[in-house]
């Protein structure tokens, strides 16, 4: 059993030319739980990944595994799983080939590239070329990459990103049992709701910057409540919360009102003799609160 | 050391796992092969009369071409070296073209030891090019000219020579080819300037060179000059007008390796290590 080792972020900074792609950066991620990475593209997610990875180099800070810097470690692919995008294939190569290949940089057994491939699905694919692979068969393959050295880490850059359905409650199953056998998984997305089900905690940046670090359950906050509420008159309605001092927007099943009241809204309702057909209260889901974090609805 | 076995062997794997070396050694055997049986026709048939002088000479008189073998032999690697330059350079090229190196440096994060095993991989492949390359210059211009009746001098050990510089100049070649390719990481760019420069630049640099004296031992040093002088023979000697001496077979060789070593050290320095993106 491979131990899964603690990743640490150390004031990782990176400048491309002028313009600062990560600042300052600075999280731990732990064994035997499924960390997501989040943010909207561009957010710096893959730039963090490929320093954490040797593959980028940072401008300053470092990044490490159990405290060895990627390209020190004496076993790396055995020691870390990566999957970054899905595009890093000769497509005139097999799939089985293109495994082999490293298996012998890496000195692991040549057995591993059948059982990898067996184990994302792909084993009936191991002889086609890669360039024939739809994106889902690649991010697969990305995937079987990464178990090669059956590696007690795994970084995974997007990896649900162009799958299926099937597929993505696949990789959900098996981020869970990853973490379940004490290796440790930090996954990244750009979409909170892809992986919501899968994570135990969160790190989330935005512009280059950690914005929030915790379990997931610390997104489930009641920042901005709302109440919904509807009306067959809603032109009343809308003079009716006017007239008293409510501010509200139009939403495509009614009004939202601000305030986390429904009580309030009921009786002047009442009192202005406006039929109700909807009302209660909105909830700030994960969702919002993740979006509210990285700065409302830009890029995503 | 047991890194660098490995990488070395990843290397070959990623050569022989793709179609492009086959394709390359294929095309290599039929342009020699037709090259040096047509010219051992020609040139044989020439000497011994078969064919008369004025058919191509206006000017009459007879027409001797020194010794043919060797002339006839050599053009495994003055018009073959070509291939292991281009196989050097897609080598490399594609490491960054279909972003291999992503899992390439994750696998072997000492990027030095990469491209050094590459290095040596190439040479390796590069003078099984000239294998094959040979194969067909000797082979079949070897069998023509025995069919002209003339010698083909392959009980002597100055053949077995040219036989082993040439597959020294082939996988330096591919060593340039690679150094080429991290010298300039895009794929197309890098084709286009092996084409342009082995096809059209240098044999006009050196037709231009060897009518004076001092440019013409300058360009005694360009690659192509080189490796013919490594090599011992080449019509490109032959078609010139009489210049400056050329190199040694040696020198030729740490001319074509200074060349593969240059680039390679300055394309390490401008793409191998930097960052992958």
């Amino acid at each position: 059993m491979p131990a899964g080792a603690v990743i640490e972020f150390h004031n990782i900074s990176k400048r491309f030319g002028g313009v600062a792609a990560v600042t300052d950066l600075s999280f731990t991620v732990e064994p035997g739980r499924v960390t997501g990475f989040l943010g909207p593209n561009g957010a710096g997610k893959t730039t963090s990944l490929r320093i954490l990875l040797g593959l980028v180099a940072a401008s300053s800070g470092t990044a490490t595994f159990g405290g060895v810097r990627y390209r020190d470690l004496p076993h790396p692919l055995a020691t870390v799983g990566a999957a970054l995008e899905a595009a890093s294939f000769h497509p005139g190569r097999s799939a089985r080939d293109h495994l082999a290949v490293y298996t012998i940089a890496a000195g692991l057994s040549r057995t591993r590239v059948l059982e990898v491939l067996t184990q994302v699905g792909l084993a009936a694919h191991a002889a086609q070329r890669v360039g024939g692979y739809s994106l889902g068969m690649r991010q697969r393959l990305g995937l079987a990459y990464a178990l090669l050295g059956d590696p007690g880490v795994l970084v995974l850059d997007e990896p649900i990103n162009g799958l299926d359905p099937e597929g993505i409650r696949w990789i959900r199953g098996f981020l869970r049992d990853m973490a379940a056998e004490g290796r440790t998984v930090l996954v990244s997305s750009h979409l909170l709701s892809e992986v919501q089900q899968s994570v135990d905690d969160v790190v989330i940046i935005a512009r280059g910057q950690l914005v929030h670090l915790g379990p997931l359950s610390s997104l489930d906050t009641d920042a901005a409540p709302q109440t919904i509420v509807d009306s067959p008159d809603r032109d009343a309605l809308a003079a009716a919360l006017t007239a008293a001092g409510i501010t509200f927007s139009i939403g495509r099943t009614g009004l939202l009102a601000a305030t986390p009241d429904p009580g309030l809204l009921g009786h002047l309702a009442f009192t202005a003799g406006v039929e109700l057909s909807v009302l209660h209260r909105q909830k700030a889901g994960l969702e919002d609160s993740f979006l509210a974090l990285v700065g409302g609805s830009q890029s995503l | 050391m047991i890194l660098f076995v490995r990488s070395v062997a990843a290397e070959f794997a990623k050569i022989f796992t793709t179609r492009l070396w086959w394709i390359l050694a294929i095309v290599l055997f039929c342009y020699i092969g037709l090259l040096a049986g047509g010219l051992a026709a020609l040139f044989a048939g020439l000497q011994t009369g078969v064919i008369s002088p004025d058919a191509v000479n206006t000017g009459g008189g007879a027409i001797t071409f020194g010794t043919l073998p060797p002339l006839i032999y050599s053009f495994a690697s003055s018009v073959g070296y070509v291939f292991p330059v281009l196989l050097g350079a897609l080598a490399s090229t594609g490491e960054f073209r279909h972003q291999t190196l992503t899992p390439t440096f994750l696998a072997t994060p000492r990027r030095g030891v990469v491209l050094g095993a590459k290095t040596v991989t190439l040479i390796l492949i590069g003078a099984g090019f000239g294998l094959v390359a040979l194969a067909a210059s000797v082979g079949i211009g070897g069998g023509v000219l025995s069919a002209f009746g003339v010698d083909a001098l392959l009980q002597g050990s100055e053949t077995w020579l040219l036989v082993a510089r040439t597959l020294l100049a082939m996988g330096l070649w591919a060593a340039i080819g690679v150094g080429l390719g991290v010298l300039v990481p895009n794929q197309v760019a890098s084709i286009v300037i092996v084409l342009a420069f082995t096809q059209f630049v240098e044999p006009l640099l050196r037709l231009a060179a060897s009518f004076l004296e001092v440019t013409a031992t300058i360009g005694n040093f360009l690659p192509g000059a080189a490796s013919d002088a490594l090599v011992g023979a080449s019509i490109f000697t032959v078609a010139s007008p009489a210049g400056a001496a050329p190199l040694d077979w040696w020198q030729g060789g740490l001319v074509l390796l200074g060349y593969a070593l240059v680039a390679t050290v300055i394309g390490y320095a401008v793409s191998w290590k930097k960052d992958v993106t």
